[in-house]
């Protein structure tokens, strides 16, 4: 009896590692075309012209790229942060209900977000802060500094790379706080204790764990790069959906999640959707290796002080 | 003394660290504001209940996407939390080796799949080979969504149950088996109903995985085997049309998908740290 | 004999639960002082009220006094930072900084403190030699601290202590957790330590005391029993409580 429960537990794991395994073959299976018809150029090519037959993908691939590193350089100290305010610098009342709070951010769903995004955020930055960022960051008494103002630059509509980036970072923001709070905490008391007794304020003992914590922290913003790699609904209402391949944070783009969003249901021509089918696919490894890149983060340095 | 450096240095940065909790706090009260502000006169008894006419009748609803997402929900997690509960379980109690491991691995990466390449997969192996969408892809793409979560959850909560309790178990003459279904799995159940109505209220609030599966459907539906209207994609399609009366009506369809989402995520998390605080 | 800290009436509870109750023990400067009892006595809970450790701990309630330098460390005027750079601890456990090199463990206190580079190197090299391990660490200040033995782990973490230079140095059954040889190596130092600092060891070992101390405490669920001259209360016991304990009748 004994054996056949755990045979038939075994059994139903096993079909959903085999799921798993479907995934990738399955996609891998749909983008062989498009692979063999592109190559590389599916991902370095810059002109997507599917009724001409070109598939080339960078804009989309950039655009992720861009968005994600913007979320990550945004959430991540922000992030950081908060989980020392919640672990070890807040009030003991304050930290459980703010705890709360900040991981409610993650039960908005992303449509929510894209659509604050657009009717709230949107007009916020077209308004006042774009302008401002223009004339007070990119420049000086009304010249232009050489890199920044190339990077603040664009048409000043609210959409695109940048309030992508700042609608991502808030999304991933529970993920890093969540992951770094459980990194903080699985510092060990005696070892807060050695800080306290040598005489050390509390930020000075916040900052000794934040030390032991590198490794967890790494990991929760890898995993926050993960998720804003995926994150598809969101982006695409306030992207602009119009791909730029310039790091200019106030021009529209696209990102992988956004094209396929987009176009998957337009397409008609099997070679058009096997080249969306291939994009899907780099974006499941994309992702796949950067969670896998944690989850070495998080191993590694445990097999050291044991 | 301790330098007034240091302490300046250790007040300051507490206030920076507080002020960064409340920059994190200002996207979720100005969304919850604006999501009601917008989305509450939208509501009505008719809203609720009748279909969609024409784009200002005032006597359209959106009574087929609530009922469609009821459906997907209920489809979801049929398929969903059973199977995601007995990954679970397998882990628990045969998973403490390396092929426990490697699948756990599997789980979190599953977990991490960009959910609109869950529902490019299901649109491959099942929309094109049947040619058409359906309610059913639609509720197997959300399905492979909970799987994974619930199993990971389940196992947190089986492996918190205390040994003694299962070696009680064991000490009157039950079974392996008899003492995981009779004892651990009752005294786990907390943490795998809080897992599954997580996830299962997380996927009711997913937009992409439907978009090639269940597609949309204007009326009501009948059957698995048609696209489906559901919330997440009526709110899609409405926020992109010029029509006003249509984006009201986007407004009080996420309205509910956020009291919806959002209400579940408050009472799950604070009943669980409400009950975590009992002694 | 100059009393430096001393106790009054001090009770601390955790949460409804009384674990001392009422202390009054005035700690003699520069003079080693051990604190002896059964396990769960309220020894270890004396020796944290001492320099404000119980402040980590939400469900602690203390009363009474603690007077240190003139000033009752309770009041809400003391800087617990500056008392506890001035009062250090050593934990049972030795619990050097794992993610750093034994320099940088015992650096961390000055480098706080704000000396120099220069300074900072001469404290290291001071405390680790006081310490009494400095010839087995003076070849590798880089590495790690986790790569010492636990005995030698704990002499570092003594020699961190010792880096900010405090006036009491707080032992907290420093050597239950090592092996005979480690804990003979410790006993050897604490008569040299007592020349710069006041010591104070809680120790669950007899033998220990009697070796170690100049002063003896003797802590029964959660009072004080008797305490004095070592030697006095190992020879001449006044309680009898006290000489059951000593003569191994129970504890």
């Amino acid at each position: 009896m004994d054996r056949t429960t755990r045979y038939a537990l075994g059994a139903l794991a096993a079909a959903i590692a085999l799921v798993f395994a479907a995934i990738l073959g399955v996609l891998l299976s749909h983008s062989v075309e498009a692979l063999r018809y592109s190559g590389f150029r599916l991902v370095t090519g810059t002109t997507w012209d599917p009724v001409n037959g070109s598939y080339g993908a960078w804009g989309f691939v950039f655009g992720t790229l861009v968005t994600s590193l913007l979320a990550l350089l945004l959430a991540v100290p922000v992030g950081i942060a908060v989980a020392l305010f919640l672990t070890e610098l807040a009030p003991r009342w304050l930290r459980a209900p703010m705890g709360i709070l900040v991981e409610l951010l993650a039960g908005v769903p992303s449509l929510v977000y894209g659509m604050w995004g657009v009717f709230v955020m949107a007009p916020l930055l077209r308004k006042p802060v774009e302008p401002w960022l223009d004339s007070h960051v990119a420049h000086m008494w009304g010249h232009p500094i050489p890199v920044l103002s190339f990077l603040f630059s664009g048409p000043k509509i609210g959409l695109g790379f940048l309030l992508a980036g700042i609608v991502l970072a808030i999304m991933i923001l529970p993920t890093i706080v969540a992951i770094s709070r459980d990194a903080l905490l699985a510092v060990p008391r005696l070892e807060r204790e050695a800080a306290y007794a040598l005489g050390a304020t509390r930020w000075e003992v916040a900052r000794n764990a934040l030390r032991s914590a590198k490794a967890g922290v790494f990991a929760a913003s890898t995993l926050g790069l993960g998720r804003a790699l995926g994150e598809t609904i969101a982006v695409t209402l306030v992207i602009g959906n119009v791909a730029t391949v310039a790091l200019r944070l106030f021009a529209p783009g696209q990102t992988i999640a956004s094209t396929l969003a987009t176009q998957l249901n337009e397409a008609t021509e099997p070679l058009f959707v096997s080249s969306l089918i291939a994009l899907a696919l780099i974006l499941f490894v994309l992702t796949l290796l950067v969670n896998l890149g944690a989850r070495l983060a998080i191993e590694r340095p445990w097999r050291r002080s044991a | 003394m301790t330098s007034f450096w240091r302490k300046a240095r250790n007040h300051s940065f507490t206030l920076l660290a507080g002020l960064a909790c409340a920059l994190a706090l200002v996207p979720l009260v100005s969304i919850t504001w604006y999501v009601a502000a917008r989305g509450i006169p939208a509501l009505s008894w008719s809203f609720l209940t009748h279909a969609p006419t024409a784009p200002d009748d005032p006597a359209s609803g959106i009574g087929p996407a609530l009922a469609g997402t009821g459906l997907l929900v209920l489809l979801a997690g049929v398929l969903g939390i059973p199977l995601g509960i007995a990954g679970g379980m397998w882990l628990a109690e045969h998973g403490r080796n390396a092929r426990g491991s490697a699948f756990r691995m599997v789980l979190d990466a599953m977990a991490a799949t960009p959910s609109i390449v869950t529902g490019i997969f299901v649109f491959t192996i099942v929309v094109i080979p049947q040619g058409h969408f359906s309610a059913f892809a639609g509720g197997i793409a959300l399905a492979l969504m909970i799987v994974p979560v619930v199993a990971r959850t389940t196992e947190i909560a089986l492996r918190g149950v205390p040994d003694s309790l299962r070696e009680a178990g064991v000490a009157l003459g039950a079974t392996h088996t008899r003492t995981l279904f009779r004892v651990a799995l009752p005294a786990a159940r907390t943490g795998i109903l809080t897992g599954s109505i997580l996830a299962t209220a997380r996927v009711a609030g997913e937009t992409a995985p439907l978009l090639f599966t269940a597609l949309y459907a204007q009326q009501w539906v009948h059957s698995l085997g048609k696209p489906i209207a559901a919330l997440p994609t009526l709110i899609f399609n409405y926020i992109q049309q010029p029509y006003p009366s249509l984006q009201q009506q986007a407004w009080g369809a996420a309205f509910l998908l956020f009291v919806l989402v959002f209400g579940a995520n408050i009472v799950v998390r604070v009943s669980s740290h409400l009950r975590s605080r009992q002694p | 004999m100059k009393t430096i800290i001393e106790s009054k009436g001090l009770r601390v509870a955790f949460g409804q639960k009384e674990v001392l109750h009422g202390v009054d023990l005035a700690i003699p400067e520069a003079e080693i002082t051990a604190i002896i009892g059964p396990s769960g006595c309220g020894k270890s809970t004396f020796l944290r009220a001492l320099n404000l450790m119980h402040d980590l701990t939400p469900s602690a309630r203390i009363t009474g006094e603690v007077v240190f330098d003139g000033r009752n460390i309770y009041d809400p005027g003391v800087d617990p930072v500056d008392l506890r750079r001035r009062i250090g601890m050593v934990f049972q456990k030795p619990n050097p900084f794992p993610t750093m090199s034994v320099f940088d463990n015992v650096a961390f206190g000055p480098r706080l403190l704000g000396l120099t580079r220069d300074e900072v190197h001469k404290r290291v090299e001071e405390s680790l030699k006081k310490a009494a391990i400095w010839e087995e660490t003076k070849d590798r200040l880089r590495a790690p601290a986790t790569d010492l033995s636990g005995g030698q782990q704990q002499r570092l973490c003594i020699a961190r202590a010792l880096a900010v230079k405090p006036e009491i140095l707080l032992l907290d059954e420093p050597t239950s957790a090592l092996d005979p040889i480690a804990t003979a190596k410790i006993e050897d130092l604490l008569g040299e330590l007592k020349k710069e600092v006041t010591v104070v060891i809680v120790t669950h070992n007899m033998q220990q005391a009697a070796r170690a101390s100049d002063n003896t405490a003797y802590f029964l669920n959660g009072d004080l029993v008797e305490h004095g001259p070592t030697e006095r209360l190992f020879e001449n016991p006044k309680d009898e409580r006290t000489e059951a304990y000593i003569t191994g009748r129970f504890g």
